[in-house]
């Protein structure tokens, strides 16, 4: 019974994973395939953590411990990203209502 | 039942494998190579474990860990660089 | 087997280092997953070593609010409401990346939060970042600016502080 929960929780997660995959292939700039790579594979990844800890229980400990650290870390490395990228000048998607009050804070027109 | 469960996973695992290798390929920006190599690392990592439960040999799982740390102090690492360029 | 040499300076250390050594402790022996003189033998110097440079260092354990009732009872809720949005989140973009017209309309706009605490504002971020068509690209004192998949056509100012509300509830408890 834990075991079929496991492959399912599996299968969930690896199709989020490929929703991670499709969404940087679909998304038009660097922005917002950052947001479709972080969620998708965020939850992707804890997913197929938590089907692993299902089929293989003594192994839950450490495996929360790699999902614990890339719920931490994951969030913050596409933030220091998408900061970087947004000050690169990365190319952005023209559209008509446009906001961009960081690029407005910084003074400089885009 | 559990092992086709498995292979199906393992076979999603691939084709989101490739889909952000060609985000990676194609680019066009620094960032945009970035981030699929992010995602590259995180789907990885679901491999890793795949192939660590597959060979039943959970010192695989440390391997998984410690790629996760690296990746993580890599991409800071990039980012500031295209930051201050 | 080393611990003698530290607890002399014991007059002069804050208060995160305790809890920060006992975390790294924790964390070594569950790697581990033993707890032979050996691993002791390394982690308990390395935790101490750790500890003390990190002193006044940033940690999610050190400055959480442990005396405060309400805070313990928060947190558990913040962690369910957070791994619900992450759920939404993640629905909400498979209909945006399935759908073939791609329906976005991205902008960055600002928000001000009224999180006091480094911690929380960091947390807060990362929770952002994690929900629904946000992203946190920015975080500058009590300023954050966020990268929208879809701004709202009207009052976007508003609808970025309500996301925010959500949040701020549960770690304004925790962390302040």
């Amino acid at each position: 019974m834990l075991s079929i929960l496991g492959g399912l929780l599996l299968v969930a997660g690896a199709a989020f994973l490929v929703l991670a995959g499709l969404g940087l292939v679909r998304m038009p700039d660097v922005l917002n395939r950052i947001q479709a790579g972080t969620k998708a594979t965020t939850l992707g990844t804890l997913l197929t953590l938590g089907g692993f800890a299902c089929l293989r229980p003594d192994w839950a400990l450490k495996l929360l411990l790699i999902a614990l650290f890339i719920l931490l870390t994951n969030p913050l490395s596409s933030q220091v990203l998408a900061h970087a990228a947004h000050r690169a000048g990365a190319r952005q998607t023209p559209l008509a209502n446009r906001v961009d009050r960081l690029a407005e804070d910084r003074g400089d027109a885009s | 039942m559990v092992e086709a469960l498995v292979t199906v996973a393992a076979l999603l695992v691939g084709i989101a494998f490739l889909l952000a290798l060609y985000r990676f390929l194609r680019g066009p920006d620094a960032a945009d190579r970035v981030v699929a190599f992010d995602t590259l690392t995180l789907i990885s990592i679901t491999g890793i474990v795949l192939i660590a439960f597959l060979d039943g040999r959970g010192i695989y799982l440390d391997v998984a860990l410690v790629y996760a740390l690296l990746s993580f102090l890599g991409v800071i690492a990039v980012a500031r660089y295209l930051e201050q360029r | 087997m080393d611990s003698n040499r530290s607890t002399s300076a014991k007059p002069e250390l804050p208060i995160g280092f305790l809890p920060l050594f006992a975390t790294l402790l924790l964390l070594w022996i569950l790697l581990h997953g033993s707890l032979s003189l050996q691993v002791l033998a390394i982690g308990i110097p390395a935790a101490l070593a750790i500890a003390w440079l990190f002193r006044d260092g940033l940690s999610f354990v050190t400055d959480f609010r442990f005396r405060s009732t309400e805070a313990l009872r928060a947190a558990p809720r913040f962690l369910l409401f957070f791994f619900k949005s992450l759920v939404i989140a993640n629905i909400a973009l498979a209909r945006v990346v399935l759908s073939p017209k791609l329906p976005i309309d991205p902008g960055i706009v600002k928000a001000r939060t009224r999180l006091k605490s480094r911690m929380g504002r960091l947390l807060l971020a990362n929770a952002i970042t994690l929900t629904p068509g946000t992203l946190t690209v920015k975080l500058d004192g009590e300023w954050i600016y966020i990268h929208c998949v879809r701004v709202a056509a009207t009052d976007i100012e508003g609808a970025t502080a309500e996301i925010l509300a959500g949040f701020e509830r549960y770690l304004e408890v925790m962390y302040g």
